[in-house]
């Protein structure tokens, strides 16, 4: 039977001789390509690209689009992802040619809107953090990390400690991009505890730190949304040790204006600014991944940084003990536009809300929840929380069925089986942008989809019933790997 | 606050719900000590309207390429970008969502991901793809540490003619890794094959080349390859993707893997980013890439549909044993090549490549026929390339600003041993009219 959500793949579309741009004509006297670059150089059969008119083109992803979620169709609480309301006007002035259209090399005296926004938004970062100065390099949060640790290794190296220090402790709750990053650094890993109350448990931190240890990581509020009670304690211990400690900032939305990384004792910080600072998540991708530290880390910091003199911008790059580079040019610049602009319109006293409000919302929602689900950690909550489908598992419905169920109702669903820590974990963050209605209806969706659970368990382990497409084979994709429509099919190679 | 919907009703409704009288009190389990009581320093906050006027104005102070001619390259460039791309990128559908974890309400997003990895693999005549990286340099820094994983060896061998900051930033990930970084020099604009051959030994994971390299200029691609693969080192080449138009696919001339900014696939020179890295490879390394891949399969009525696959290799589950780190990637700029690849087509490919090399072949016949303006290297370029000048490029420069040209790179900072030298992009977005009136600037300047 024809599927009416079924798009054709671009592929097969094709047709030859059709196209959807022209360029110009040549407007200088041409050469044969053969007299330009030797035949041994030249492509001998062209690529295969898909022949279509603009309109088919148009046509093909307007209706791909619509086989997506995303956060202007609805509510989207995707724990540690921060999915808020991404604001329009930032989209608009990110679209401005003095944006959009500089290039990286152009002279300084050329882009100093740019460098301005640049050194502000720096500015900007490091009080928010309660920092000294930061670099907007970083293309991600993960890519913040990498950054981290690499001048953790660097501050070590400089004071020649670096060789026995080869330990970065990160917590069993951590984001599994911390452990990653710190190996990617070339660290040796170790864990770190949770105690009874979801926060740090101090007595192992103690064991496992000492001189061997260049850092910890930590997210503060944790993963479970919690905010770690020790926190002073845990500097201490880690900062007596000689490590550095470095934050996360995937959960920095709960913070703003509330508590400091750099006051608890951080040494760097990253920001998500496509969480935090409302950047749009794009399908995956870009962020933006800036990094705060403190002045004995400042000179560490990738080159170039945007410093000022005789009243004008230029892009730093006499810094002798920095770790060099670790992107090509200054960072996701446009995404960094976005931010900027959010932070224009809210200040400080709209950021400050916008942690409040993040923070009375995930409690509201937790506690309409908590009667039909286990609630691992029963004290208030940050931005977000973590609720078990333990109850739900003796009827043999699992975390997945719910998170599939819910598809059924029009939400996306939270994190499942994150943190790790969490059994059957469901990992719920609201975020400020969503009105008590919607809250409402999410959390009676929920309590519908227990009652499900415990009546008829099947419509569960079935869904999504009413989405475009069910539940997908993600094994028969492992085992029968199409990842490259051409391999399929080399017959259209014409 | 225009961007939250809580009333002061809802939050009382809320609170009371809670039990409790205020918001404060849900904070009340941070010490004292690390609360932050006062209110930060930041700007007041602006209406839509003034933020508006703040950012034109900021936007404004810059010079931007729709009123300036520019002939910088070197990794980032200007091309024509079909409008639809644009259009295309502002589905909120596609832009407001993230990474597809539920599958069944993300097919958008992955079956253009499967598409995205079929285009590049059939631009690249490689067998697979990722879903796309930060960029370039990140792309060709992550395929050098695959390289050194696959083969067991800790050495990679980097072309001097590379990127200077795609080596700058390779040779940073390598080195905290503990692996090392070597570069091999050049001769007359390539790499020098002679020093190739000699540094390499068993220890060598992986020889790195930029085709065109830095400068533009074509390498002896073959040579190099059979060079890498008689040691039992891969051969990883990183290629700029308009050039594929005209230039062999590094697939065909035994690239293992090939690695590229995809930033002239429809996305905007942006001052540096968000640009977009692709990585391709060779069947046998899928299962030690780094990144996401969309793999077709189907759903439980048996209908086609898409899913990220080999999730295994991903930091979100193997944690320290990951492949990579990468997490977030650059989804929208991979959609925005999808798009520009899927309208201009098979034609339009060739077209834009032969374009580009005909423009640059042009503004170079007529820049070197300028007194003191000498081709550094003898070897065939595609649409850059480096002259000496007679005069400081810094100068050169000023001039050309003064007359709303935004000139050539000063090549200076990255390869001080070439003397005074200049490098020249030319793609499709310059008219005759834009090189004639840079030539001409720079014939006075030559003539004075």
């Amino acid at each position: 039977m024809n599927n009416p959500n079924e798009v054709p793949l671009i592929f097969e579309m094709s047709s030859p001789g059709r196209r959807g741009y022209e360029y110009p004509d040549c407007d200088v006297p041409s050469e044969k390509v053969t007299d330009l670059i030797p035949s041994r150089f030249l492509r001998k059969k062209a690529a295969d690209l898909p022949e279509l008119s603009e309109s088919e083109a148009v046509r093909h992803f307007t209706q791909l689009s619509r086989l997506n979620y995303g956060v202007d169709v609805g509510f989207y609480p995707l724990g540690s992802c921060t999915m808020k309301y991404n604001p329009k006007i930032n989209e608009d002035v990110a679209k401005f040619a003095g944006f959009q259209r500089i290039h990286p090399y152009q002279g300084e005296e050329t882009v100093q809107g740019a460098l301005k926004l640049m050194y502000e938004l720096e500015k900007y970062l490091c009080e928010i953090a309660g920092l000294y100065r930061a670099t907007m390099q970083p293309a991600a949060g993960a890519h913040g990390e990498l950054t981290g640790l690499m001048i953790i290794r660097a501050f070590h190296r400089d004071r020649g400690e670096n060789h026995k220090r080869q330990e970065i402790i990160v917590p069993d709750s951590a984001h599994g991009t911390n452990p990653a990053s710190a190996a990617m650094c070339g660290y040796r890993v170790v864990e770190v505890k949770s105690n009874p109350r979801g926060g740090v448990d101090v007595l192992n931190l103690r064991k496992i730190t000492g001189p061997q240890t260049a850092g910890l990581m930590l997210t503060n509020p944790n993963t479970l949304g919690l905010f770690e009670e020790d926190i002073v304690e845990i500097a201490h211990i880690v900062h007596q040790a000689g490590g550095l400690l470095y934050y996360d900032g995937a959960n920095m939305n709960a913070n703003l204006g509330i508590s400091r990384p750099g006051d608890m004792g951080f040494d760097i910080v990253h920001y998500n600014l496509h969480k935090t600072f409302a950047a749009p998540h794009g399908g995956g991708g870009p962020g933006s991944g800036p990094i705060a530290v403190t002045e004995e880390l400042e000179d560490f910091l990738p080159v170039p940084l945007v410093s000022m003199k005789d009243n004008s911008y230029y892009l730093d790059y006499d810094r002798p003990k920095s770790i060099g580079k670790v992107k090509s040019f200054y960072g996701n610049f446009l995404v960094m536009v976005k931010a900027y602009a959010y932070i224009r319109s809210l200040g400080a006293q709209g950021l400050r809300e916008v942690s409040e409000i993040a923070v009375l919302n995930a409690n509201y929602l937790m506690r309409q929840l908590q009667k039909d689900y286990h609630l691992p950690f029963d004290r208030s909550c940050k931005h977000e929380f973590v609720l078990s489908a333990k109850k739900q598992k003796a009827k043999g419905v699992r975390a997945l069925d719910i998170a599939k169920r819910l598809l059924d109702y029009g939400f996306h669903p939270p994190t499942i089986y994150f943190p790790l820590v969490v059994e059957e974990a469901l990992m719920v963050e609201p975020t400020e942008t969503e009105s008590k209605e919607t809250l409402d209806r999410f959390g009676e969706a929920m309590r519908e989809i227990a009652l499900e659970a415990m009546e008829n368990p099947e419509i569960l382990k079935e869904a999504p019933h009413h989405t475009p497409l069910r539940r997908l084979d993600e094994v028969k994709a492992v085992k029968e790997l199409d990842v490259n429509w051409y391999k399929r099919n080399p017959s259209s190679a014409m | 606050m225009r961007y939250i919907p809580t009333t002061e009703k809802d939050r009382e409704a809320m609170l009371k719900s809670l039990g409790i009288s205020s918001i404060e009190e849900l904070f009340n389990d941070i010490p004292e000590e690390v609360r932050f009581r006062g209110e930060l320093n930041l700007p007041p906050p602006q209406s839509e309207i003034e933020v508006l006027n703040s950012l034109r104005a900021l936007a404004q102070k810059n010079a931007d390429l729709d009123r300036y001619p520019s002939f910088l390259g070197a990794g980032a460039y200007d091309h024509l970008i079909p409008s639809a791309v644009q259009h295309i990128l502002d589905r909120a559908e596609f832009y407001t969502s993230y990474t597809p974890y539920q599958p069944e309400i993300s097919q958008g997003t992955l079956q253009a991901m499967y598409e995205y990895q079929s285009l590049i693999c059939n631009l690249t005549e490689m067998d697979v793809a990722n879903a796309s990286m930060y960029d370039g340099a990140t792309a060709l820094a992550e395929a050098a540490i695959l390289a050194c994983g696959a083969t067991g060896r800790g050495k990679a061998l980097i072309a001097r003619t590379i990127h200077p900051e795609y080596r700058q930033v390779t040779q940073l990930y390598l080195e905290s890794r503990g692996l090392e970084a070597q570069y091999v020099p050049y001769d007359r604009g390539q790499v020098d094959l002679h020093s190739l051959k000699n540094n390499l030994d068993e220890d060598v994971a992986c020889v790195l080349i930029q085709q065109p390299n830095f400068w533009g200029l074509l390498e002896e691609v073959e040579e190099i390859a059979s060079l890498a693969h008689e040691n039992g080192a891969l051969f990883i080449v990183c290629v700029n993707p308009i050039s594929l138009g005209i230039l062999e696919a590094p697939g065909n001339y035994g690239a293992d893997i090939a690695v590229g900014e995809g930033q002239s696939l429809g996305g905007p020179v942006a001052f540096g980013g968000p640009f977009l890295g692709f990585f391709a490879a060779r069947d046998k390394f899928i299962r030690q890439m780094p990144g996401r891949i969309a793999g077709a399969t189907n759903d439980a009525q048996g209908r086609r549909g898409f899913v990220l696959t080999l999730q295994t290799r991903e930091q979100h589950i193997r944690r320290e044993r990951a492949t990579s780190n990468i997490c977030s990637n650059q989804a929208l700029n991979a959609l925005a090549a999808t798009v520009f690849l899927s309208l201009i087509g098979k034609e339009g490919l060739q077209e834009v490549a032969n374009l580009c090399l005909q423009k640059a072949h042009y503004a170079y016949r007529k820049i070197v026929s300028i007194k003191g303006f000498a081709p550094l290297f003898p070897g065939a370029f595609f649409s850059e390339f480096p002259v000496s000048t007679p005069l400081p490029p810094e100068k050169i420069n000023k001039a050309l600003w003064e007359r709303g040209i935004i000139g050539g790179l000063d090549l200076k900072a990255y390869y001080p041993e070439l003397g005074p030298a200049m490098l020249f992009s030319v793609t499709e977005a310059r008219t005759r009219e834009d090189i004639d009136a840079l030539t001409q600037v720079l014939e006075e300047m030559a003539n004075e």
